[in-house]
């Protein structure tokens, strides 16, 4: 940021984006494992979103205004997802409950397993259409609130929480049958 | 909302627990950072002197922000092509970055021929 015309060093700024990846690594890592479904697709995201960070932080402070940059750097892995999909014109490879090349312990299979309720949860997911599963996995997994939510998806506060309404009441539907 | 909602809500806290980056991850993303933003940290540290105020110095720092966007983006290719036996999409992901340095690189090479 550039608080009263300040120009900031490059040391500085270096520092400040250290802080902004040690604090959301996790963040960003698990909406791309959420959003592709594939661990290895995931990495590759992740690393993409934290290099175009980079290359983007210093607008990206000066134009925030002091707001948090989380919805920022999601708004980017969201982006690079679209990208993703998009060129290959494919949705995620597996499904994440399916996945089992792991190179760490990973909670969610760990959970998911003997818990059918959680799968069904997890499948049911995967069936809502992109914006839905993205708002509930910001929302569930990241724990973003609804304004968070909406500067990450660029909506209207209002139109997130009818997203998210809408989200959990269509997956209730899928779940419930 | 309906009376089943609360319930949806805590499986689904449960479903999309957050994942733990694995440690190859973390290790490999540091190390790309860290290249990156030392290869031109020189150079751009020169930039915030006190010669910056002479337009004549300008050419010099602006050639050291290209290095680096071309080097950002040649780290990026070399990853990618490492990486593409295992994951074919990491690759078109890594392409997609590597074009975006490269207009980068063309963008400050048409303003660092304003500037001479």
């Amino acid at each position: 940021m550039q608080d009263a015309g300040i120009q900031k060093s490059k040391s500085q700024l270096d520092a400040e984006f250290s802080e902004l990846y040690r604090a959301h690594l996790r963040d960003v890592y698990s909406y791309a494992y959420y959003r592709v479904g594939d661990h290895h697709d995931a990495e590759d995201l992740t690393e993409q979103t934290f290099l175009q960070a980079y290359r983007h932080f210093e607008r990206a402070q000066r134009e925030s205004n002091g707001r948090p940059l989380r919805p920022w750097l999601i708004r980017i892995a969201h982006n690079l997802a679209a990208n993703l999909y998009r060129d290959r014109s494919r949705k995620p490879a597996s499904p994440i409950e399916e996945t089992t090349t792991l190179a760490a312990p990973h909670t969610t299979e760990q959970l998911v397993e003997g818990r059918d309720e959680l799968s069904r949860v997890l499948d049911g997911v995967r069936e809502l259409p992109d914006d839905r599963r993205e708002a509930l996995i910001m929302r569930f997994a990241l724990g973003m609130d609804n304004r968070e939510i909406a500067r990450a998806l660029d909506r209207s506060d209002g139109a997130t929480k009818v997203l998210i309404h809408r989200a959990i009441k269509q997956l209730e539907g899928i779940v419930d049958e | 909302m309906s009376e089943a909602l609360p319930n949806l809500e805590m499986l689904l806290r449960e479903a999309l627990a957050p994942v733990e980056p694995p440690a190859d991850l973390i290790e490999r993303v540091e190390s790309t950072l860290e290249s990156i933003t030392a290869l031109a940290a020189e150079e751009l540290e020169a930039w915030e002197l006190a010669a910056m105020r002479d337009p004549r110095n300008w050419v010099r720092p602006a050639a050291a922000i290209v290095a680096g966007s071309a080097a950002g983006g040649a780290l990026i290719i070399l990853q990618a092509r490492r990486r593409a036996q295992h994951s074919p999409d990491g690759l078109a992901l890594a392409r997609d970055a590597a074009e975006h340095a490269l207009k980068d690189l063309r963008r400050e090479a048409r303003r660092l021929l304003r500037v001479r």
